[in-house]
């Protein structure tokens, strides 16, 4: 190569890629070899990914220090069938020493890899969920892999990438109050979705980033894999999002303080609406966690609105929050209090109703408004349930309401709360 | 196994003809999962070729449109087009999840541009999978011409794996290299 090309800056993809590659430059497109930084199993493959190793007779891992194994999916254990693949897990993990290993009730995985720091901005992570493109909240790249992929990363330190080509997301403005981050991510899902971002780094940019903190970041990052994105980033270290003279296969540019409250109908994470257009749509429960919003930020918002107030009678509200840690603050700010007076049932920290796997399933013809990420068919249950996404302020709103409600009509009551917790501090 | 000399620097066969976004789905319809493993072969894509499934021969190659083996991250999907004996799939694009699933589990797998313009349905095709590159005899009003096409190479780890059949026989004879057989974990 020479000439310009060869050097321009890269993207915050290209640039994490080639120095985990040990090469100068990377471009779309290319395949590389790269060093892996962090790998993460949850209880759902963690015996399949160990099994296979033991099973072919690798007898150690490259670097056990680089894998963490998050207990997260089905706990506590739901069924007999659940608790012999955790205790077949356990005995791997401890047979190949991978001493980071977070048991039933540490928090869902990618919350957990954040708050035990198991990756550094700039680092390559994989991990064998999809969203583990929650770590570029952090400037890290991340993404799902294959169990066989993840054995081979296991057992080697290494594996293969292709170079993604990069969308950037120019953020400006500051979000309204009741707007959040949940509602970029699905504007974002409906202004560039799948036809931009499909196996692409999504990267953002601009002034509107500064006014988004690491839990905000990491519900954006979170959703990018339901763009099809490989990698969703933020700048975070060394690792700088928009660069000048970087090349950017689209460009977007969103200003936050003209967003709304946006849901996504069933069945498509892609079919997102503004909230005005389904208010009043009647809901059997509503559900406020997972690893997209069931942090201390999502719950205490939740509270504000619902303090003082009950949920409308017909209406289960099941809260999950992200991790133990998420839990104990919660606990301590009375926040889950809160919830629970308001009506809520409180479970312990771990996916549950997400993926569909135990703690609040839909019947046939139920529908549910949560906050967590997919709403294809089947997702909590049956297949006969619809399920909407939507924020945290605009799922309290709706337990609240018993039907879908925009959480903007309860904008002065979470003022005054918010006030009032500032004269406090 | 089409290649036991485990070479897969080119693979000649048969052309399967499928058009644009053949998905998980059809290569591995999800109500048979639960199936034994040969009926679960003989309903592999039958909703776009219902033939398929009986007659392909080992060595046969799958051609087709874009976005191949989009949907899901079920290994089952390239894992059947092996088991059926399928030597090489190589398409327009391939769907990115498949196409690492493909390698992972041993079955040559190229993103070829065009290709399935170029091809009709039982041509012979070569395929150089070390090269990138696939050639077909087109026949023309001049008779017949060679046509060659340019595909996506494919690095050399993902080459290593192919030639072992797979990740778990690669890490098998990686293990046994090491002197570190698998008796001494238990
Ligand atoms: S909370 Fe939901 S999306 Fe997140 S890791 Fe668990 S099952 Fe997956």
């Amino acid at each position: 190569m020479g000439g310009p090309i060869a050097d321009a800056p890269m993207t915050a993809a290209e640039s994490v890629l080639a120095r985990a590659a040990g090469v100068p430059r990377v471009v779309p497109g290319e395949y590389v070899v790269a060093e892996v930084d962090a790998m993460m199993m949850h209880d759902i493959f963690a015996a399949d990914v160990l099994g296979m190793l033991q099973r072919v007779g690798v007898r150690r891992l490259h670097d056990p220090s680089r894998a963490s194994v998050v207990f997260d999916h089905m706990v506590p254990a739901p069924s007999v069938a659940a608790a012999e693949h955790q205790a077949a897990a356990r005995r791997l993990v401890k047979r190949y020493g991978i001493e980071a290993f977070f048991e039933v009730g540490r928090g869902i995985c990618h919350q957990v890899m954040v708050e035990e720091g198991r990756f550094r901005p700039g680092d390559l992570v994989v991990g064998t969920d999809s969203h583990s493109t929650t770590y570029g909240a952090l400037g890290a790249a991340g993404c799902g892999i294959g169990s066989s992929e993840m054995a081979y990363a296991l057992a080697t330190g290494r594996l293969w990438f292709k170079v993604p080509e990069t969308v950037l997301v120019v953020l400006e403005g500051r979000l309204q109050p009741m707007v959040t981050a949940k509602d970029l991510v699905l504007y974002l899902m409906r202004e560039v979705g799948s036809a931009e971002a499909q196996y692409r780094s999504v990267e953002h940019g601009g002034p509107g980033v500064a006014t988004l903190g690491l839990p905000e970041r990491m519900t954006v990052a979170n959703m990018g894999v339901e763009m099809g994105a490989k990698f969703s980033l933020f700048p975070a270290g060394d690792v700088d999002t928009m660069r000048p003279g970087a090349s950017y296969a689209a460009t977007h540019t969103v200003d936050l303080g003209s967003l709304a409250p946006q849901v996504a109908v069933p069945h498509h994470v892609e079919n997102v609406v503004g909230v005005d257009e389904v208010a009043g749509v009647r809901l059997d429960q509503v559900f406020l966690g997972s690893c997209t919003n069931g942090r201390l930020e999502d719950l205490r918002q939740a509270a504000r609105i619902m303090r003082g107030r009950r949920i409308a009678s017909g209406v289960r509200m099941v809260v999950t929050p992200a991790s133990s840690e998420v839990y104990r603050q919660a606990l301590a700010e009375g926040i889950l209090s809160d919830l629970v007076e308001a009506g809520a049932i409180v479970e312990g920290p771990g996916c549950g109703p997400c993926f569909g796997g135990h703690m609040g399933l839909l019947a046939p013809g139920e529908r549910c408004l949560g906050t967590h990420n997919r709403n294809f068919r089947g997702r909590m249950g049956s297949p006969e349930a619809e399920i909407y996404l939507g924020s945290p302020a605009t799922a309290a709103a709706s337990a609240l309401a018993g039907e879908i409600t925009d959480p903007r009509s309860f904008a002065a009551a979470d003022e005054e709360e918010a006030g009032k917790e500032e004269d406090v501090r | 196994m089409s290649n036991p000399s485990g070479d897969v620097a080119r693979l000649a066969g048969r052309a399967w003809l499928f058009g644009a976004d053949i998905s998980t789905d059809m290569l591995s319809p999800g109500q048979y999962v639960h199936d034994p493993p040969e009926v679960r072969l003989r309903h592999v894509l039958e909703s776009a070729r219902p033939e398929f499934a009986g007659q392909v021969r080992a060595g046969d190659i799958v051609v087709a449109g874009p976005n191949f083996g989009c949907g899901s991250s079920r290994e089952s999907a390239p894992q059947h087009l092996k088991d059926l004996g399928v030597a090489a799939v190589v398409a327009d694009s391939l769907a990115r999840i498949f196409a690492r699933n493909a390698i992972a589990i041993g079955l040559p797998a190229l993103s070829c541009p065009g290709v399935s313009a170029a091809v009709a349905d039982g041509d012979v095709v070569d395929v150089y999978i070390v090269a990138g590159v696939v050639t077909v005899e087109q026949q023309g009003s001049e008779g017949s011409v060679r046509r060659e096409l340019e595909a996506d190479r494919i690095p050399e780890p993902m080459l290593d794996v192919l030639r072992h059949g797979g990740i778990e026989p690669l890490l098998a004879a990686l293990a046994e290299a090491e002197g570190n057989p698998a008796q001494d974990l238990d």
